[in-house]
Protein backbone atom coordinates (compact mmCIF):
# COMPACT_ATOMS: atom_id res chain seq x y z
CA UNK A 1 0.00 0.00 0.00
CA UNK A 2 0.62 3.34 -0.80
CA UNK A 3 0.27 6.24 2.38
CA UNK A 4 0.43 9.65 1.87
CA UNK A 5 0.86 11.91 4.59
CA UNK A 6 -0.84 15.93 4.20
CA UNK A 7 1.80 18.40 6.05
CA UNK A 8 -0.08 21.43 7.22
CA UNK A 9 2.05 24.63 7.01
CA UNK A 10 1.09 28.70 7.46
CA UNK A 11 3.63 31.25 5.94
CA UNK A 12 6.25 28.38 6.55
CA UNK A 13 5.35 27.72 9.76
CA UNK A 14 4.77 24.24 10.13
CA UNK A 15 1.94 23.13 12.11
CA UNK A 16 3.20 20.99 14.46
CA UNK A 17 0.35 18.22 14.52
CA UNK A 18 1.66 17.62 11.42
CA UNK A 19 4.44 15.34 12.84
CA UNK A 20 2.28 14.08 15.40
CA UNK A 21 0.29 12.15 12.25
CA UNK A 22 3.72 11.68 11.00
CA UNK A 23 4.62 9.64 13.55
CA UNK A 24 1.66 7.86 13.38
CA UNK A 25 1.83 7.25 9.64
CA UNK A 26 5.61 5.82 10.36
CA UNK A 27 4.08 3.09 12.94
CA UNK A 28 1.66 2.24 10.32
CA UNK A 29 3.95 1.92 7.41
CA UNK A 30 6.11 -0.12 9.06
CA UNK A 31 3.43 -2.50 10.18
CA UNK A 32 1.53 -2.65 6.81
CA UNK A 33 5.06 -3.16 4.82
CA UNK A 34 3.94 0.13 3.18
CA UNK A 35 5.79 2.92 1.24
CA UNK A 36 5.35 6.23 2.99
CA UNK A 37 5.69 9.49 1.53
CA UNK A 38 4.40 12.92 2.46
CA UNK A 39 3.14 16.20 0.70
CA UNK A 40 4.11 20.16 1.61
CA UNK A 41 1.14 22.23 -0.11
CA UNK A 42 2.22 26.04 -0.37
CA UNK A 43 4.07 28.81 -2.12
CA UNK A 44 8.10 29.24 -1.62
CA UNK A 45 7.72 26.05 1.42
CA UNK A 46 10.55 23.68 -0.24
CA UNK A 47 12.76 24.16 2.86
CA UNK A 48 9.97 22.59 4.85
CA UNK A 49 10.04 19.53 2.25
CA UNK A 50 13.93 19.25 2.61
CA UNK A 51 13.56 19.21 6.28
CA UNK A 52 10.64 16.53 6.06
CA UNK A 53 12.96 14.51 3.61
CA UNK A 54 15.29 14.21 6.91
CA UNK A 55 12.51 11.95 8.35
CA UNK A 56 12.06 8.10 7.90
CA UNK A 57 10.00 8.28 4.70
CA UNK A 58 10.36 7.22 1.07
CA UNK A 59 9.53 10.67 -0.65
CA UNK A 60 8.66 14.10 -0.69
CA UNK A 61 6.11 15.85 -2.88
CA UNK A 62 6.56 19.54 -2.84
CA UNK A 63 3.30 21.49 -4.73
CA UNK A 64 3.72 24.96 -5.29
CA UNK A 65 1.85 27.38 -6.81
CA UNK A 66 1.20 31.11 -6.46
CA UNK A 67 -2.46 30.45 -5.59
CA UNK A 68 -1.45 28.35 -3.03
CA UNK A 69 0.35 30.69 -0.93
CA UNK A 70 -2.53 31.37 0.96
CA UNK A 71 -4.57 28.76 2.31
CA UNK A 72 -8.11 28.05 0.40
CA UNK A 73 -10.97 25.29 0.62
CA UNK A 74 -11.23 25.06 -3.04
CA UNK A 75 -7.27 25.95 -4.73
CA UNK A 76 -6.21 22.66 -2.09
CA UNK A 77 -8.80 20.24 -3.04
CA UNK A 78 -7.78 20.90 -6.28
CA UNK A 79 -4.32 20.69 -6.03
CA UNK A 80 -4.59 17.80 -3.82
CA UNK A 81 -6.73 15.76 -6.67
CA UNK A 82 -3.81 16.25 -8.86
CA UNK A 83 -1.25 14.94 -6.52
CA UNK A 84 -3.28 12.42 -5.37
CA UNK A 85 -3.95 11.11 -9.15
CA UNK A 86 0.14 10.77 -9.43
CA UNK A 87 0.74 9.41 -6.01
CA UNK A 88 -1.72 6.75 -6.44
CA UNK A 89 -2.00 6.06 -2.57
CA UNK A 90 -4.34 3.69 -0.85
CA UNK A 91 -4.46 5.87 2.75
CA UNK A 92 -4.40 9.56 3.03
CA UNK A 93 -3.84 10.72 5.89
CA UNK A 94 -4.18 14.52 8.00
CA UNK A 95 -3.66 16.03 11.36
CA UNK A 96 -7.40 16.93 12.67
CA UNK A 97 -6.53 20.66 12.17
CA UNK A 98 -9.11 23.63 11.70
CA UNK A 99 -8.02 23.43 8.25
CA UNK A 100 -8.39 20.06 7.59
CA UNK A 101 -11.63 19.91 8.75
CA UNK A 102 -11.72 22.56 6.09
CA UNK A 103 -11.21 21.22 3.13
CA UNK A 104 -10.19 17.11 3.79
CA UNK A 105 -13.97 15.76 3.54
CA UNK A 106 -14.61 18.08 0.66
CA UNK A 107 -11.28 16.54 -1.27
CA UNK A 108 -12.39 13.04 -0.21
CA UNK A 109 -16.40 13.29 -1.43
CA UNK A 110 -14.97 14.74 -4.76
CA UNK A 111 -13.29 11.62 -5.36
CA UNK A 112 -16.62 9.35 -3.95
CA UNK A 113 -14.27 8.66 -1.22
CA UNK A 114 -14.91 8.90 2.15
CA UNK A 115 -13.25 9.94 5.48
CA UNK A 116 -12.79 8.58 8.93
CA UNK A 117 -12.03 11.54 11.08
CA UNK A 118 -10.83 12.91 14.35
CA UNK A 119 -9.08 9.30 15.16
CA UNK A 120 -7.52 8.94 18.31
CA UNK A 121 -6.05 6.10 17.27
CA UNK A 122 -5.85 2.65 15.03
CA UNK A 123 -5.49 -1.22 15.51
CA UNK A 124 -4.13 -3.46 13.14
CA UNK A 125 -6.42 -6.43 13.54
CA UNK A 126 -4.31 -9.17 11.39
CA UNK A 127 -3.63 -6.88 8.52
CA UNK A 128 -6.82 -4.71 8.62
CA UNK A 129 -6.81 -1.63 9.50
CA UNK A 130 -9.53 -0.52 12.53
CA UNK A 131 -9.79 3.53 13.64
CA UNK A 132 -10.87 4.37 16.96
CA UNK A 133 -13.00 7.56 17.10
CA UNK A 134 -14.75 8.85 20.13
CA UNK A 135 -18.47 9.70 19.72
CA UNK A 136 -21.30 10.82 21.93
CA UNK A 137 -18.67 13.94 23.20
CA UNK A 138 -15.90 11.15 24.71
CA UNK A 139 -18.82 9.45 26.15
CA UNK A 140 -18.36 6.70 24.04
CA UNK A 141 -15.61 5.33 21.44
CA UNK A 142 -16.12 3.60 18.23
CA UNK A 143 -14.19 1.03 16.16
CA UNK A 144 -14.91 2.44 12.58
CA UNK A 145 -13.12 0.71 9.33
CA UNK A 146 -13.14 1.37 5.62
CA UNK A 147 -15.34 0.09 2.81
CA UNK A 148 -14.57 0.27 -0.59
CA UNK A 149 -12.28 1.08 -3.13
CA UNK A 150 -9.19 2.93 -1.76
CA UNK A 151 -7.87 6.13 -1.32
CA UNK A 152 -8.94 6.26 2.52
CA UNK A 153 -9.18 9.51 4.44
CA UNK A 154 -8.34 9.41 7.73
CA UNK A 155 -7.54 12.51 10.14
CA UNK A 156 -5.84 12.48 13.66
CA UNK A 157 -6.31 14.09 16.28
CA UNK A 158 -3.95 16.39 18.13
CA UNK A 159 -2.02 14.57 21.11
CA UNK A 160 -3.50 11.00 19.48
CA UNK A 161 0.28 10.53 18.76
CA UNK A 162 3.78 11.74 19.77
CA UNK A 163 5.99 13.98 17.70
CA UNK A 164 8.30 13.33 19.35
CA UNK A 165 8.78 9.91 18.59
CA UNK A 166 9.14 10.45 14.36
CA UNK A 167 11.87 8.25 13.08
CA UNK A 168 14.52 9.81 11.38
CA UNK A 169 15.87 8.36 8.13
CA UNK A 170 19.52 6.94 7.73
CA UNK A 171 19.45 8.81 4.31
CA UNK A 172 17.07 11.70 3.18
CA UNK A 173 14.27 10.77 1.18
CA UNK A 174 14.19 12.62 -2.46
CA UNK A 175 12.04 15.37 -2.90
CA UNK A 176 9.83 15.33 -6.14
CA UNK A 177 8.25 18.46 -7.68
CA UNK A 178 4.80 18.15 -8.75
CA UNK A 179 3.07 20.99 -11.24
CA UNK A 180 -0.32 21.18 -10.33
CA UNK A 181 -2.93 23.40 -12.38
CA UNK A 182 -5.20 26.04 -10.78
CA UNK A 183 -6.55 29.18 -12.17
CA UNK A 184 -8.08 31.96 -10.57
CA UNK A 185 -11.51 31.57 -11.38
CA UNK A 186 -11.65 28.37 -9.83
CA UNK A 187 -10.94 29.84 -6.52
CA UNK A 188 -14.29 31.05 -4.95
CA UNK A 189 -13.11 32.35 -1.55
CA UNK A 190 -11.04 35.15 -1.07
CA UNK A 191 -9.08 34.87 2.03
CA UNK A 192 -7.72 38.37 3.69
CA UNK A 193 -5.92 39.29 6.54
CA UNK A 194 -5.10 37.13 9.70
CA UNK A 195 -5.72 38.81 13.08
CA UNK A 196 -5.87 38.09 17.06
CA UNK A 197 -8.42 39.94 18.74
CA UNK A 198 -7.05 42.15 21.79
CA UNK A 199 -4.20 41.06 23.08
CA UNK A 200 -4.57 38.10 25.55
CA UNK A 201 -4.53 39.49 28.70
CA UNK A 202 -3.96 36.25 30.68
CA UNK A 203 -1.37 33.51 29.67
CA UNK A 204 -2.96 30.92 31.30
CA UNK A 205 0.11 28.44 30.16
CA UNK A 206 2.03 30.16 32.47
CA UNK A 207 -0.34 29.11 35.94
CA UNK A 208 0.78 26.69 37.68
CA UNK A 209 -2.48 25.87 39.32
CA UNK A 210 -5.72 25.88 37.33
CA UNK A 211 -9.34 26.16 38.67
CA UNK A 212 -11.59 25.52 35.53
CA UNK A 213 -15.50 25.22 35.42
CA UNK A 214 -17.80 24.04 33.05
CA UNK A 215 -21.29 23.68 32.62
CA UNK A 216 -22.09 22.33 36.04
CA UNK A 217 -20.90 25.94 37.55
CA UNK A 218 -24.90 26.73 36.30
CA UNK A 219 -24.97 30.43 36.33
CA UNK A 220 -22.57 33.18 35.91
CA UNK A 221 -23.22 33.68 39.86
CA UNK A 222 -21.32 31.29 40.68
CA UNK A 223 -17.89 31.68 39.22
CA UNK A 224 -17.09 33.48 42.35
CA UNK A 225 -17.37 30.46 44.56
CA UNK A 226 -14.45 28.57 41.93
CA UNK A 227 -12.65 32.14 41.77
CA UNK A 228 -12.42 32.06 45.53
CA UNK A 229 -10.83 28.63 45.03
CA UNK A 230 -8.24 29.85 42.37
CA UNK A 231 -7.44 32.71 44.91
CA UNK A 232 -6.48 30.20 47.88
CA UNK A 233 -4.50 28.30 45.51
CA UNK A 234 -2.47 30.70 44.10
CA UNK A 235 -4.06 29.76 40.85
CA UNK A 236 -5.64 31.23 37.87
CA UNK A 237 -9.33 30.61 36.57
CA UNK A 238 -10.35 29.04 33.43
CA UNK A 239 -13.15 27.54 32.12
CA UNK A 240 -14.45 25.29 29.11
CA UNK A 241 -15.82 26.30 25.80
CA UNK A 242 -19.62 26.85 26.84
CA UNK A 243 -19.01 29.26 29.62
CA UNK A 244 -16.81 31.44 27.18
CA UNK A 245 -19.71 30.86 24.73
CA UNK A 246 -22.24 32.09 27.60
CA UNK A 247 -19.51 35.19 27.54
CA UNK A 248 -19.71 34.11 31.48
CA UNK A 249 -15.82 34.42 31.26
CA UNK A 250 -14.33 36.02 28.60
CA UNK A 251 -12.74 34.38 25.66
CA UNK A 252 -8.72 34.24 26.72
CA UNK A 253 -10.26 31.91 29.59
CA UNK A 254 -11.10 28.67 27.19
CA UNK A 255 -8.98 25.87 27.69
CA UNK A 256 -9.23 23.29 24.72
CA UNK A 257 -8.60 23.02 20.83
CA UNK A 258 -10.34 26.66 20.39
CA UNK A 259 -8.07 27.73 23.53
CA UNK A 260 -5.40 27.54 25.35
CA UNK A 261 -3.70 24.01 25.64
CA UNK A 262 -2.22 24.14 29.37
CA UNK A 263 0.17 21.56 31.26
CA UNK A 264 0.08 23.03 34.92
CA UNK A 265 0.99 20.85 37.72
CA UNK A 266 -2.16 21.40 39.35
CA UNK A 267 -5.66 21.18 37.48
CA UNK A 268 -9.14 21.40 39.21
CA UNK A 269 -12.07 20.66 36.73
CA UNK A 270 -15.58 21.50 38.42
CA UNK A 271 -18.39 20.86 36.54
CA UNK A 272 -16.41 19.67 33.26
CA UNK A 273 -17.80 16.73 32.11
CA UNK A 274 -14.66 16.45 29.48
CA UNK A 275 -15.84 16.50 25.85
CA UNK A 276 -12.77 15.98 23.59
CA UNK A 277 -12.01 19.63 22.52
CA UNK A 278 -11.69 20.20 26.67
CA UNK A 279 -9.74 18.16 27.37
CA UNK A 280 -6.83 18.15 24.37
CA UNK A 281 -6.26 21.39 25.74
CA UNK A 282 -5.41 19.70 29.27
CA UNK A 283 -4.49 16.17 29.77
CA UNK A 284 -1.09 16.99 29.82
CA UNK A 285 -1.29 18.92 33.41
CA UNK A 286 0.79 16.82 36.10
CA UNK A 287 -2.58 16.08 38.45
CA UNK A 288 -5.48 16.59 37.19
CA UNK A 289 -8.81 16.13 40.49
CA UNK A 290 -12.51 16.19 38.25
CA UNK A 291 -15.32 17.10 40.72
CA UNK A 292 -18.49 16.45 38.48
CA UNK A 293 -22.14 15.06 39.67
CA UNK A 294 -21.93 12.23 36.59
CA UNK A 295 -19.64 9.35 37.49
CA UNK A 296 -19.79 8.29 34.04
CA UNK A 297 -18.24 12.19 32.70
CA UNK A 298 -15.42 11.29 30.58
CA UNK A 299 -12.85 13.67 32.66
CA UNK A 300 -12.75 10.82 35.46
CA UNK A 301 -10.93 9.09 32.46
CA UNK A 302 -8.34 11.76 32.51
CA UNK A 303 -8.53 12.45 36.07
CA UNK A 304 -5.55 11.42 38.99
CA UNK A 305 -8.71 12.41 41.60
CA UNK A 306 -12.17 12.03 40.97
CA UNK A 307 -15.19 13.29 43.52
CA UNK A 308 -18.22 12.30 42.49
CA UNK A 309 -20.93 15.00 43.73
CA UNK A 310 -22.77 18.65 44.11
CA UNK A 311 -19.86 20.66 43.48
CA UNK A 312 -21.99 23.68 44.94
CA UNK A 313 -21.52 21.17 48.17
CA UNK A 314 -17.43 19.99 47.50
CA UNK A 315 -16.32 23.52 46.85
CA UNK A 316 -16.99 25.22 49.49
CA UNK A 317 -15.71 22.42 51.55
CA UNK A 318 -12.70 22.04 49.55
CA UNK A 319 -12.37 26.01 50.09
CA UNK A 320 -12.65 25.84 53.86
CA UNK A 321 -10.34 23.08 54.28
CA UNK A 322 -7.81 24.62 52.35
CA UNK A 323 -7.77 27.68 54.13
CA UNK A 324 -7.38 25.45 57.11
CA UNK A 325 -4.34 23.75 55.39
CA UNK A 326 -3.11 27.63 54.89
CA UNK A 327 -2.89 28.41 58.01
CA UNK A 328 -1.23 25.28 59.65
CA UNK B 1 -32.45 35.40 1.88
CA UNK B 2 -33.97 32.18 1.51
CA UNK B 3 -31.77 29.87 4.48
CA UNK B 4 -31.95 26.40 4.86
CA UNK B 5 -30.58 25.24 8.54
CA UNK B 6 -29.56 22.07 9.00
CA UNK B 7 -30.84 20.88 12.06
CA UNK B 8 -30.12 17.34 14.33
CA UNK B 9 -31.41 16.44 17.07
CA UNK B 10 -29.14 14.27 19.41
CA UNK B 11 -29.46 12.86 22.81
CA UNK B 12 -29.94 14.93 25.91
CA UNK B 13 -26.76 16.10 27.51
CA UNK B 14 -26.91 14.25 30.75
CA UNK B 15 -28.79 11.25 29.06
CA UNK B 16 -27.50 8.44 30.29
CA UNK B 17 -26.76 6.32 27.48
CA UNK B 18 -26.74 2.50 26.88
CA UNK B 19 -25.11 0.81 24.00
CA UNK B 20 -27.39 -2.16 22.34
CA UNK B 21 -26.17 -4.29 19.90
CA UNK B 22 -22.97 -3.10 18.80
CA UNK B 23 -23.01 -0.06 17.18
CA UNK B 24 -25.89 2.08 18.47
CA UNK B 25 -27.33 3.36 21.69
CA UNK B 26 -30.77 2.36 23.36
CA UNK B 27 -32.96 5.57 22.17
CA UNK B 28 -35.91 4.36 24.45
CA UNK B 29 -36.05 6.31 27.68
CA UNK B 30 -34.22 8.44 27.14
CA UNK B 31 -34.86 12.28 26.09
CA UNK B 32 -33.47 14.04 23.16
CA UNK B 33 -32.73 18.09 22.22
CA UNK B 34 -31.36 20.26 18.97
CA UNK B 35 -27.71 19.60 18.52
CA UNK B 36 -26.40 22.40 20.52
CA UNK B 37 -24.01 23.86 17.92
CA UNK B 38 -27.19 23.54 15.35
CA UNK B 39 -28.93 26.12 17.42
CA UNK B 40 -26.14 28.68 17.06
CA UNK B 41 -26.74 28.07 12.96
CA UNK B 42 -30.50 28.13 13.52
CA UNK B 43 -29.95 31.70 15.82
CA UNK B 44 -27.66 33.56 12.93
CA UNK B 45 -30.38 32.58 10.34
CA UNK B 46 -33.04 33.96 12.32
CA UNK B 47 -30.53 37.27 12.49
CA UNK B 48 -30.21 37.67 8.85
CA UNK B 49 -33.54 36.85 7.84
CA UNK B 50 -34.39 40.01 10.45
CA UNK B 51 -31.80 42.14 8.78
CA UNK B 52 -32.11 41.32 5.44
CA UNK B 53 -35.89 40.08 5.07
CA UNK B 54 -36.74 36.43 3.28
CA UNK B 55 -37.30 32.75 4.82
CA UNK B 56 -35.56 29.94 6.88
CA UNK B 57 -36.54 26.44 6.44
CA UNK B 58 -35.74 24.00 8.90
CA UNK B 59 -34.24 20.83 7.82
CA UNK B 60 -33.92 17.66 9.81
CA UNK B 61 -33.21 14.01 9.05
CA UNK B 62 -34.20 11.06 11.08
CA UNK B 63 -37.15 8.71 12.79
CA UNK B 64 -40.28 11.05 13.63
CA UNK B 65 -39.23 12.08 16.62
CA UNK B 66 -36.98 14.63 14.80
CA UNK B 67 -40.34 16.57 13.88
CA UNK B 68 -39.88 17.71 18.18
CA UNK B 69 -36.34 19.52 17.16
CA UNK B 70 -38.43 21.19 14.04
CA UNK B 71 -41.14 22.46 15.73
CA UNK B 72 -38.63 24.27 18.32
CA UNK B 73 -37.13 25.93 15.48
CA UNK B 74 -40.71 26.51 13.81
CA UNK B 75 -40.85 28.40 17.83
CA UNK B 76 -37.93 30.39 17.54
CA UNK B 77 -39.50 31.77 14.13
CA UNK B 78 -37.80 29.44 11.29
CA UNK B 79 -41.21 29.72 8.68
CA UNK B 80 -41.43 26.63 7.84
CA UNK B 81 -39.86 22.85 8.10
CA UNK B 82 -38.35 19.87 6.09
CA UNK B 83 -38.66 16.59 7.84
CA UNK B 84 -36.17 13.89 5.70
CA UNK B 85 -38.21 10.45 7.27
CA UNK B 86 -35.80 7.51 8.46
CA UNK B 87 -36.01 5.76 11.36
CA UNK B 88 -32.34 4.10 10.14
CA UNK B 89 -30.75 7.65 9.40
CA UNK B 90 -28.07 7.20 12.26
CA UNK B 91 -26.38 3.94 10.20
CA UNK B 92 -25.64 6.40 7.07
CA UNK B 93 -21.96 7.33 7.08
CA UNK B 94 -21.22 11.03 6.91
CA UNK B 95 -20.86 11.16 2.72
CA UNK B 96 -24.32 9.23 2.99
CA UNK B 97 -26.00 11.73 4.85
CA UNK B 98 -24.73 14.53 2.95
CA UNK B 99 -25.69 13.29 0.44
CA UNK B 100 -29.04 12.94 1.37
CA UNK B 101 -29.33 16.33 2.88
CA UNK B 102 -28.05 17.63 -0.48
CA UNK B 103 -30.83 16.25 -2.41
CA UNK B 104 -33.46 17.85 -0.18
CA UNK B 105 -31.70 21.13 -0.03
CA UNK B 106 -31.48 20.93 -3.96
CA UNK B 107 -35.06 21.49 -4.65
CA UNK B 108 -35.43 24.53 -2.47
CA UNK B 109 -32.62 26.51 -4.54
CA UNK B 110 -31.67 28.26 -1.00
CA UNK B 111 -28.88 31.48 -0.89
CA UNK B 112 -27.46 30.09 1.97
CA UNK B 113 -27.25 26.83 3.87
CA UNK B 114 -26.21 26.87 7.62
CA UNK B 115 -24.85 24.19 9.90
CA UNK B 116 -23.71 23.72 13.36
CA UNK B 117 -19.73 22.60 13.44
CA UNK B 118 -20.79 19.40 14.40
CA UNK B 119 -22.71 16.77 16.22
CA UNK B 120 -22.87 16.09 19.77
CA UNK B 121 -23.83 12.31 18.96
CA UNK B 122 -21.25 10.79 15.82
CA UNK B 123 -19.35 14.41 15.90
CA UNK B 124 -18.22 13.22 12.02
CA UNK B 125 -17.80 17.51 11.70
CA UNK B 126 -18.29 17.15 8.04
CA UNK B 127 -21.65 17.82 7.20
CA UNK B 128 -21.54 21.61 6.19
CA UNK B 129 -18.67 20.84 4.13
CA UNK B 130 -19.79 17.51 2.31
CA UNK B 131 -22.39 19.47 1.77
CA UNK B 132 -20.56 22.29 -0.29
CA UNK B 133 -19.32 19.88 -2.62
CA UNK B 134 -22.38 17.89 -3.09
CA UNK B 135 -24.31 21.20 -3.89
CA UNK B 136 -21.12 22.64 -5.74
CA UNK B 137 -21.02 25.73 -3.97
CA UNK B 138 -18.02 27.73 -2.35
CA UNK B 139 -17.85 27.46 1.68
CA UNK B 140 -16.76 28.56 4.91
CA UNK B 141 -16.08 27.03 7.88
CA UNK B 142 -15.68 27.50 12.16
CA UNK B 143 -17.59 30.98 11.19
CA UNK B 144 -17.95 33.54 14.17
CA UNK B 145 -19.36 36.35 12.77
CA UNK B 146 -21.38 37.08 9.41
CA UNK B 147 -21.94 40.57 7.10
CA UNK B 148 -23.93 39.68 4.25
CA UNK B 149 -24.16 42.99 1.47
CA UNK B 150 -25.21 42.84 -2.31
CA UNK B 151 -25.20 38.58 -2.64
CA UNK B 152 -21.60 39.34 -1.03
CA UNK B 153 -20.66 37.61 2.46
CA UNK B 154 -17.85 38.72 4.47
CA UNK B 155 -16.82 36.40 7.28
CA UNK B 156 -14.83 35.98 10.47
CA UNK B 157 -13.17 32.39 10.54
CA UNK B 158 -12.03 30.95 13.33
CA UNK B 159 -8.60 29.25 12.99
CA UNK B 160 -6.47 27.61 16.20
CA UNK B 161 -4.21 29.11 19.10
CA UNK B 162 -6.91 32.29 19.23
CA UNK B 163 -6.05 33.40 15.27
CA UNK B 164 -8.82 34.39 12.72
CA UNK B 165 -9.53 35.29 9.34
CA UNK B 166 -11.61 37.46 7.66
CA UNK B 167 -12.82 35.80 4.25
CA UNK B 168 -15.20 36.45 1.76
CA UNK B 169 -17.32 34.74 -1.02
CA UNK B 170 -20.42 34.83 -3.06
CA UNK B 171 -24.12 33.25 -2.44
CA UNK B 172 -25.22 30.72 -2.74
CA UNK B 173 -22.71 29.26 -0.17
CA UNK B 174 -22.37 27.10 2.98
CA UNK B 175 -20.82 27.90 5.98
CA UNK B 176 -20.39 26.05 9.29
CA UNK B 177 -21.14 27.94 12.27
CA UNK B 178 -19.21 28.10 15.70
CA UNK B 179 -20.83 27.94 18.55
CA UNK B 180 -20.67 31.29 20.69
CA UNK B 181 -20.97 33.14 17.74
CA UNK B 182 -24.39 34.64 19.23
CA UNK B 183 -26.49 34.15 22.29
CA UNK B 184 -29.41 31.97 21.47
CA UNK B 185 -33.14 32.94 21.99
CA UNK B 186 -36.09 31.20 23.83
CA UNK B 187 -39.12 30.38 22.01
CA UNK B 188 -41.87 32.91 23.20
CA UNK B 189 -45.11 31.36 23.60
CA UNK B 190 -46.50 33.69 21.02
CA UNK B 191 -43.67 31.95 18.68
CA UNK B 192 -44.68 28.30 19.88
CA UNK B 193 -48.45 29.11 19.34
CA UNK B 194 -47.69 30.24 16.10
CA UNK B 195 -45.49 27.00 15.25
CA UNK B 196 -48.50 25.59 15.30
CA UNK B 197 -49.77 26.91 11.97
CA UNK B 198 -46.55 26.57 10.19
CA UNK B 199 -45.70 23.51 7.46
CA UNK B 200 -43.43 20.63 7.97
CA UNK B 201 -42.94 18.82 4.90
CA UNK B 202 -41.72 15.20 5.65
CA UNK B 203 -40.08 13.27 2.88
CA UNK B 204 -39.28 9.82 3.10
CA UNK B 205 -35.32 9.34 2.57
CA UNK B 206 -35.58 6.04 -0.04
CA UNK B 207 -37.78 8.99 -2.51
CA UNK B 208 -34.89 11.13 -2.61
CA UNK B 209 -33.39 8.73 -5.23
CA UNK B 210 -29.74 8.49 -3.36
CA UNK B 211 -27.13 6.22 -4.84
CA UNK B 212 -24.33 5.73 -2.19
CA UNK B 213 -22.45 2.65 -0.95
CA UNK B 214 -20.90 3.32 2.15
CA UNK B 215 -17.60 4.20 2.63
CA UNK B 216 -16.99 3.35 6.06
CA UNK B 217 -18.53 1.00 8.80
CA UNK B 218 -18.81 1.38 12.59
CA UNK B 219 -18.20 -2.26 13.45
CA UNK B 220 -18.73 -1.87 17.42
CA UNK B 221 -19.37 1.18 20.11
CA UNK B 222 -18.09 0.94 23.61
CA UNK B 223 -17.16 3.02 26.60
CA UNK B 224 -13.80 3.62 26.33
CA UNK B 225 -11.44 1.89 28.85
CA UNK B 226 -9.66 4.37 31.42
CA UNK B 227 -6.07 5.52 30.31
CA UNK B 228 -5.45 6.60 33.76
CA UNK B 229 -6.24 5.06 37.10
CA UNK B 230 -8.96 7.66 39.39
CA UNK B 231 -8.36 7.55 42.82
CA UNK B 232 -11.88 8.56 43.50
CA UNK B 233 -12.27 9.96 47.02
CA UNK B 234 -15.72 9.36 49.00
CA UNK B 235 -18.00 10.41 52.20
CA UNK B 236 -19.46 13.48 52.49
CA UNK B 237 -18.65 16.74 50.76
CA UNK B 238 -16.30 17.48 53.74
CA UNK B 239 -14.66 14.58 54.15
CA UNK B 240 -13.84 14.20 50.26
CA UNK B 241 -12.60 17.35 50.70
CA UNK B 242 -10.02 16.94 53.07
CA UNK B 243 -8.98 13.61 51.61
CA UNK B 244 -8.37 15.66 48.46
CA UNK B 245 -6.37 18.15 50.46
CA UNK B 246 -4.55 15.16 51.77
CA UNK B 247 -3.68 13.41 48.72
CA UNK B 248 -2.67 16.84 46.79
CA UNK B 249 -0.41 17.66 49.68
CA UNK B 250 1.55 14.26 50.94
CA UNK B 251 0.92 12.12 47.10
CA UNK B 252 0.76 14.40 44.23
CA UNK B 253 3.05 17.05 45.58
CA UNK B 254 1.40 19.93 44.51
CA UNK B 255 0.43 22.21 47.70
Amino acid sequence: MNILLITEQRDGQWNKTSFETLAAAQQIAAETKSRLTAIVVGKGVASLAAELAATKLDEVLLVEHDLLSSYTPDGYTLALQQAIAQAKPGLVLLPHTYQVRDFAPKLAASLGKGMIGDCVGYRNDGGKLVFVRQMFQGKTVADVVFEGATPWFATFQAGAFRADLVAQGASKAPVTQIAVDLKPEQIRTKPLELFREAKQAVDLTQAQILVAVGRGIKAPENIPLAEKLAKLLGGELAASRPICDEGWLPMDRQIGSSGQTVAPKLYLALGISGAIQHVVGMKGSRTIVAINKDQNAPIFEVADYGIVGDLFEIVPALTEELGKHNTT
Amino acid sequence: MKIVVCIKQVPAKDAPLAITGDSWIRETDIGFEMNEPDSYALEEALRLKEKHTGEVIALSMGPERVKQTIKEALAKGADRGVHIADDKAHTLDPLGAAKSLAAAIDREKPDLVLTGLQSEDQGFGQTGVLLAERLGLPHATIIMQIEAKDGHLRLKRELEAGWFQWVELQLPAVLTIQSGINKVRYATLKGIMAAKKKEIATVARESLGIAHEPTQRIERIYVPSKTKKTEFLTGTPKEAAAKLVEKLKHDARVL
